[in-house]
Formats: C-alpha cells, structure tokens, sequence
C-alpha cells in the first residue's frame, strides 16, 4: 500500500513537469509576450520593456523556465493582478468553499446515484429502472446553470427555505479556523455555524449534483446489469449463499470499481468546473474567481490554478487507486 | 422487492424530516429578518469588493461605498444633494487666488482608535499622502491625490504630474491651513472626496511602516488595508472585519461618532455580482439593498412593495469618437452625420430610467457650467445622407465598440443601446462593424488607447464642478478621441485655473460651446440610476453623486 502511495507521488512529478513546460511555452507564446497581455493594447514599447525586466522576461528561455518552476516549487505563484494579493492567499482562501461545494455534490451524487442506478438494474424494464434512466438523460441534459436558476427561484426566493447566495448568513460571525465552515462549526463547537453552511450548500450542490448523479445511476445500473450476469455470481448463489450476501459483495462490490473511477474523475471535474453554479449563488469559492480572472487577463492566478488543479487530480487518482485496492483485492497484489 | 419498499419509505421519510427541519430553520431565518425593532443589522449587496479598506488607494465606487461609511474628509456633500457642506471642517475659507484654504474643525471629534481629531491630525494625513514614495505613486494607487493635487514631494517617474500642493500648517488646534501652489477646479471639491478622507495619526504611524509593492502591473496593497484592525477614521461606523471568503465587510456603530448616531448598530456591505442575483436577494430577504437596478425591474420591485428611490441626475453617457482609429472622423461633417442619425430621444425613452434626459454636451443640466447655447445636432437620417455625401463618405464602414457583462449607472443596458445606435445609423447609410468586448481589461483598455472608432462610455461626476466632466476628457490630447485642437483645449482649461466658482461657471459654459462646435463625440443621455431597498427600510437620503450613508437609514 505504501510503495503504491509513494509510487503515484512521485508520478506526481513529471506530470507537473510536463504541464509546466506547456504552461510556460503558452506564456511564452502569448501575442506580444505576456507584458502585452497584461498591459493590453494601450502598451507602448518603453511600458513593454519596463514590465519584461520587472518580470525577467529579458533574461535567456532556461534561465526563465528555471525560474518559473523554482517559483512554483516554493508556492511563489505570484501576485493577483485583479486584487493585489498573493495567487497562493486568494487560493488559500477561495478553495475550501470549492472543495466543500464539490464534495457535499459528489456525496449527494454518489448517494442518490449509486442506489437508484443499482435498484434499477435489479429491476430492469420496470417503473424504476424507467424512470431512474430518463431522469438521468433529463439529468445530463438541463444545463446545470438553468438547474441552479430553477432551485434558486423555487426555494429561496419564492418558499424561503434556503439562503439565495453566499458561504455562511451574515449575522453567523463564525469563527475561521480552516477556511472550511462546515468543519470550522464543529472545531469550534459553533454548530449554528456549520448548519448556516450547510443550508447554503444545499442549493447549489443539488444544482451542481445533476450531472454527476445522472452519470454515476447509468454507470452503477450498467455495471451491475453486466455484473449480476458472470459466472461468479451465479456460483455463488448456486453455493447456497444468501441473496443479500451475493448482492452486497460479490454484485455490489464488483459492480463498484468503474464506478469509483467515475466519481474521482467527476470529483476532479466540479472541484475545476463549479464556476457556474458559485456565479448564480454568488458562493465566493475559486470557480467564480477563475472566471474574473479569465475575463480579466490574471495570468498568475491561470497558471497557479492550472498548476494546483493537476495537482489535485493526480491525488484524486491517488485516492481512486487506494479505494480500488480495498474494493479489489487483485489491485494490491498486482 | 419488500427490502426496496421499506428502504424507499425509509428514504422518503428521511426527506421529509429533512425538509421539515430545513423549513423550521427558514422560519427561524425569518423570524430573526422581521422581528420589528430587534433587527439591528442592514445588509447591502454591492457588484464588486471592495478594493482596500484605506480609502486614500482607492479609485472605485465599490471601496468608496464602503469606506464612506468610516471615514470623513474635510468637507461633504449636503446629503441626498451635490452642495459642499462642512464635514470635518465646520467652515471653510480661501485667499481671492485659490492658493490658501483655511479650515476651522470640528471639536470634539474622535477616531476610532480614540484619538482626538484636530488640525495637527489632518496636516499628518496631507503630509502623508505628499510624502508617498515607491509603488504609492503609482496612478493605480494614489490616483485621486494625484487628480487634486498633483504629484509628490519628489516625483520618482518623469510622467508623475508635478506636485500641486505646497504645505499643510496646523495653525492652532482647530485651524488647519492648506496651500497649494496655483488655483485649481479640483478644489474646494477636492477636500469632499473620500480618498482625501482624515485617518488617525496614529493609525497613519502604523500605515508608514508598511509598503505596497508592484511586479509589474500587479500591485499588492499594505496588508494594513486588507484587514479590519488598523485602519481608523472618524465616520459613523468603524470596520470591524473583511470576510473576504463569504465577501462581506462588516461596520459597527461608532458609540462616540461626533453627530447623529446611526440608527442600525451593524451594516454589512456583500458581494453579489449579477444583477439578478441581487434582485432575488432582497426578494429572498436575505439582504436589504442593493445598486445598480436594472431599469426593467425598478417597476416589478416597486409594484411588490420595495423602496426604490432614484438619484438625482449626476452622470453623463457619450458615443466617442476615435480620430486616430478612423481618419474618416476627422471630419466634422462625418462626426455631424453621426450625431444627427441617432436619436437620442428614443434611446433615452426606451432604454433609461423615468427622469433620463436627452443630452446636448459633455455635462449634466445640474452642473454649474451647462451651457443654455450650445450647437444642437437634432436627429435627422436625411440630413446626415446629406452630410456623408457632403465629405465624400456615403460608403462609410465604421467599428463600433461596446462592451458586454456590464451594467453602470449611466450605461444601463449596453447591448440594447448598441443595436438601437447601430439601427440608426444603418438608416443614414452608415455600415457599423460591431466588436464586443468584455469590459475590464479589454474594452476599457482599448477605449483608452484609441483603438474603438466608435465606443460608448461615461462619467458620474466627484463633485459638482464642469471642471470634473469636461477636464475630464478635453484638457489635452487623450488618445481615446485622438484629436489636437488648441480652441477646445484652451476653452476647457480656461476655467481650471480660475479660483472663483462664479469665474469658472462663464469659462465652463464657453468650453462647452466650443466643445459642441468641434463635436468630438455624441453627448448622449443623463439619467438617474435607481437603488432598491427592503420593504421594512427607511433607505437613506440618496446621493447623486452615489453616495449615500447608510447611517440615516433605520428599520420601519
């Protein structure tokens, strides 16, 4: 288990290598270097020179590269040009709301889904299985922004029931410990805190749950449709085993292993791709931030984001290759 | 099957429960906005953060929206009104050239920290500001001092203007003097304005320890003004803290304000960027104002209960022309045709709120200095033809900019305004090449180099001197216009060195006439952008210069 560990982080090393030098070539290549694209078209040769030695863009390509990785090594992503703050404190700061969006997304996907897309294939052809496909199709279909809009307008504005926008309701005056509020409420025994947080997630993380849950209901129910049907399973209830022992570890568990791939590339995906639903709930996490600063030209926040999010994956796919190992024994002894 | 049943009602009645709970805790949400008179906390969604919490660094409405409400300058504005009022100065005084400035203070002042506020205090603040160095005289950093007074004591780039201001002498107690060194438009004006807003002296001692510093075009503010704690002015509310992940700032009322207290103990500015989402949060209730309305909602939300005053007339929205991006427009004739193929009475009918108005040059009717005689350029298709032919340009191709994902107060619905223009001048015979482009950087920064040839754009004024509207774009050459013209650059100048207002309002209304004669763009609209409040809110007095404290404004 270690040496799988230590093995997909150090894998972890090429492949920021690798984006690193793409990312560096795409600065590089950018119309009129990146002085131009930071001070746009109202440059004049004298500003372009100026910003080129502020930023040692005069010195030669390998001393620039090496200087470009030192910074990301040492976390130096630079500053914001949009706030003036550090890239890595605006990250510090914006992510936990990402992760917590994304996460409590991907559990309401996975919990929803995972049973329906199974209960489903128990009961191909009937109402269920009907249903829970073209939901999921509907699922897949509705843009999860116009989803977001509905929710929105049906149980904040017009019911009440949840907050419109935002992390935590104003009057909460929370105590931050580790940017997450959820875990902060409950660090701090403040669990007024961590409910107000939760109640704010809600709507949004249905909004962003709907393409995830679509995905993994027709990923469990294909799976298991193809799984309740191998020799294994039908040895084992040919062995005398009961039903709900069959079910759960030889149908279910097996069933699971795409699945798993599924969710830890779908978790990837909405920690990167919230952008959307924080815009209509103004939630203040790093996809609406990202979004700024495409808009916006903020090039140290792109390649500090771009740089952290394949960091991310890659220990996604960490965590998705030790949840396999436990599903599947095979995986440790291979 | 059976298990599905069971398992299925188990969930449904887990749902249920959830929804009950999720439904008690929105009534008990309720409760707390409503209970009448308990409720001590206002909520206001602003489209932006705030900058920086030090006002003197800062350049844009959202900051000063904030900061307002802490800090106080040496003069105001009357509330809801553009007249100078006695801020921190009780009275005010200058020499018959506009050189020396008297102010006698206010006593009994205090600032949040708890020191006392006197002559020596705001004398420690101009110093402050003149002795910048570094990343501080950067026009992103100090551009407003830079605007009133110049440059700095010594200037570290030859493109700094040249300090205006002379010296600051604490004459007693409560009797500041401030000299500068040749009459300026920009003052008394200037002394209202809240970047030039008193900070404590020994809030001051702990700013000077700390640097902003630039890489590039990347400025990183003190960390003084990016936290609560430091920063102390004299204003009704202090700033208690910056959320800057739930992107709220949070004001507490100052106990010991010199004035009238304000009525709400905690005002809490937020950040909702999109209009809607602003819109369905007073409608949500989850806060209780917000700017920037949309034209098209101010009748739904006032049909559903919702105060939404409008501000008076303050602002002033303009086709530019760029010269140097379309050589076709350095004729007047083609510049002529243009302003007679749009009808502004249309755009203003259909696309501004009640109370717009047609403009006929370069500033609001309510500044001193709107001329009753300048050139008018009524809508005519058939006179522009004419016009076109006139100059030899009846197939004219032109691009026309326009910015997109914005809304400002002069400027409600740009894409709406674009298509009406671009119809107008289609009729005329004109052939508009569209280009849309994202406001900040791109269209800002492409409006300012010249590059549109057509743009649309505005300005809500300071304060109430023509010298704020017209300086603004015709004192010399600006790339944006692209044109040199030695009449309409004197006529505009004529006035910014003369230190009597009375003086100034005859040099103004010249300029404008001159102005509207050269016609380097098209003075489309005033208007006046609407603000929206809860239906238990008491709004404050609405400024036209949008600045309103929220100190005055008090639950029903």
């Amino acid at each position: 288990m270690l040496r799988l560990v230590v093995r997909r982080l150090l894998q972890l090393i090429p492949t920021l290598l690798g984006l690193s030098v793409l990312l560096f070539l795409w600065l590089d290549r950018l119309p009129g270097g990146p002085a131009s694209a930071i001070l746009g078209e109202k440059a004049t040769e004298a500003e372009v020179a100026r910003i080129n030695r502020a930023l040692g863009l005069d010195q030669p390509v390998y001393v620039q590269y090496w200087r470009f990785l030192k910074r990301i090594v040492e976390l130096d992503l630079g500053t914001s040009t949009q706030t003036g703050q550090p890239v890595w404190d605006e990250f510090v700061l914006r992510f936990p709301a990402t992760v917590e969006l994304s996460l409590l997304a991907i559990l309401i996907a996975v919990a929803v889904g995972v049973p329906l897309g199974y209960f489903a294939a128990r009961n191909r052809g009937g109402w269920l299985d009907v249903t829970a496909v073209s939901g999921s199709l509907v699922g897949i279909c509705i843009p999860v922004f116009f989803l977001a809009l509905i929710l929105k307008g049906i149980f904040a504005v017009q019911l009440g029931i949840f907050p419109s926008y935002g992390r935590q309701d104003t009057g909460i005056n929370a105590t931050d410990v580790t940017g997450f509020a959820v875990l902060d409420g409950i660090l701090t025994g403040e669990f007024d805190a961590s409910w107000d947080a939760i109640m704010h997630l809600i709507l949004p993380a249905v909004a962003l749950a709907s393409i995830p849950l679509a995905v993994i209901v027709r990923m469990t129910r294909a799976s298991v449709l193809e799984v309740q049907d191998e020799d294994y399973v039908r040895t084992a209830e040919a062995k005398g085993l009961k039903r709900s022992v069959v079910r759960s570890r030889h149908v279910l568990r097996n069933a699971m292993l795409p699945v798993v791939t599924a969710v830890g590339l779908l978790t990837g995906s909405l920690l990167s791709g919230a952008v959307l639903t924080e815009s209509v709930f103004s939630f203040g996490g790093i996809g609406s931030f990202i979004r700024t600063a495409i808009d916006g030209r903020d090039y140290p926040v792109l390649v500090g984001f771009i740089m952290f999010i394949a960091m991310v994956y890659v220990l996604i796919n960490l965590l998705v290759d030790l949840a396999y190992s436990l599903i599947d024994p095979r995986v440790r002894v291979h | 099957m059976r298990i599905f049943k069971t398992r299925a009602a188990r969930a449904i009645t887990a749902a249920v429960a959830v929804g009950l709970i999720a439904t008690g805790c929105a009534s008990e949400r309720d409760s707390d906005n409503e209970s009448g008179g308990k409720k001590d906390t206002f909520v206001f969604a602003g489209a932006g953060d705030p900058g920086s919490l030090d006002p003197a660094l800062a350049s844009d409405g959202e900051t000063f929206r904030v900061t307002r409400q802490a800090f106080e300058a040496l003069l105001e504005h009357e509330s809801g009104g553009t007249k100078l009022v006695g801020g921190l100065a009780e009275t005010w005084s200058s020499n018959d050239a506009g050189t020396v400035w008297t102010f006698n203070l206010r006593k009994g002042v205090k600032f949040h920290d708890g020191e006392a506020f006197n002559a020596a205090a705001v004398c420690a603040n101009y110093d402050h500001w003149f002795n910048w160095k570094g990343t501080y005289q950067s026009s992103a950093v100090s551009y407003y001092w830079q605007t009133i007074m110049g440059g700095f004591a010594k200037n570290e780039d030859p493109e700094t203007p040249e300090a205006n201001y002379k010296s600051c002498t604490a004459k007693d107690e409560n009797t500041a003097v401030i000299e500068v060194k040749q009459p300026s438009a920009n003052l008394p004006g200037g002394f209202s304005l809240n970047a030039l807003a008193i900070h404590s002296p020994k809030a001051i001692k702990e700013y000077e320890k700390q640097e902003a510093t630039a890489k590039g075009d990347a400025i990183t503010y003190p960390k003084y003004s990016q936290e609560a704690g430091t920063v102390a002015g004299t204003g009704p509310y202090k700033i208690v803290k910056w959320n800057k992940g739930n992107k709220e700032v949070t004001l507490e009322r100052f106990d010991d304000y010199w004035g009238e207290k304000a009525k709400i103990k905690n005002l809490v500015f937020r950040t909702i960027d999109t209009e809607e989402g602003r819109r369905q949060a007073l409608q949500a209730g989850d806060i209780d104002g917000y700017d920037l309305v949309a034209p098209a909602d101010v009748k739904t939300l006032e049909d559903q209960g919702y105060v939404v005053p409008t501000r008076g007339v303050f602002n002033l929205f303009y086709v530019g022309m760029s010269q140097s991006a379309n050589p076709a427009l350095k004729k007047k004739e083609v510049r002529q045709a243009i302003a007679q193929a749009i009808d502004k009475e249309n755009l203003v009918k259909t696309q501004l709120p009640e109370g717009g108005k047609v403009a006929d040059q370069f500033m609001p009717d309510t500044i001193e200095g709107y001329s009753k005689n300048v050139k008018q350029y009524p809508h005519d298709p058939a006179a522009a033809k004419a016009l076109l032919k006139k100059a030899g340009a009846q197939n004219l191709t032109i691009e026309f900019c326009y910015p997109t994902e914005v809304t400002r107060p002069y400027m409600p619905a740009p894409q709406d305004l674009f298509e009406l223009m671009k119809a107008d001048l289609e009729k005329a015979g004109i052939k508009v090449k569209p280009k849309a482009m994202k406001w900040a950087p791109d269209y800002l920064d492409a409006t300012e180099a010249g590059s549109c040839a057509l743009h649309m754009l505005g300005w809500t004024g300071d304060f109430n001197d023509g010298y704020n509207f017209i300086g603004t774009w015709f004192a010399g050459f600006d790339k944006q216009w692209g044109f040199k013209d030695k009449k309409v650059f004197d006529a505009v100048n004529a006035g910014s060195k003369m230190g009597k207002a009375e003086e100034r309002t005859a040099a103004y209304q010249k300029a404008n006439e001159v102005i509207m004669d050269y016609l380097p763009g098209v003075p489309i609209s005033s208007s006046p952008p609407a603000i929206a409040f809860g239906k238990n809110v008491n709004p404050p007095n609405v400024s036209p210069l949008t600045q309103e404290v929220f100190a005055e404004a008090s639950f029903k």
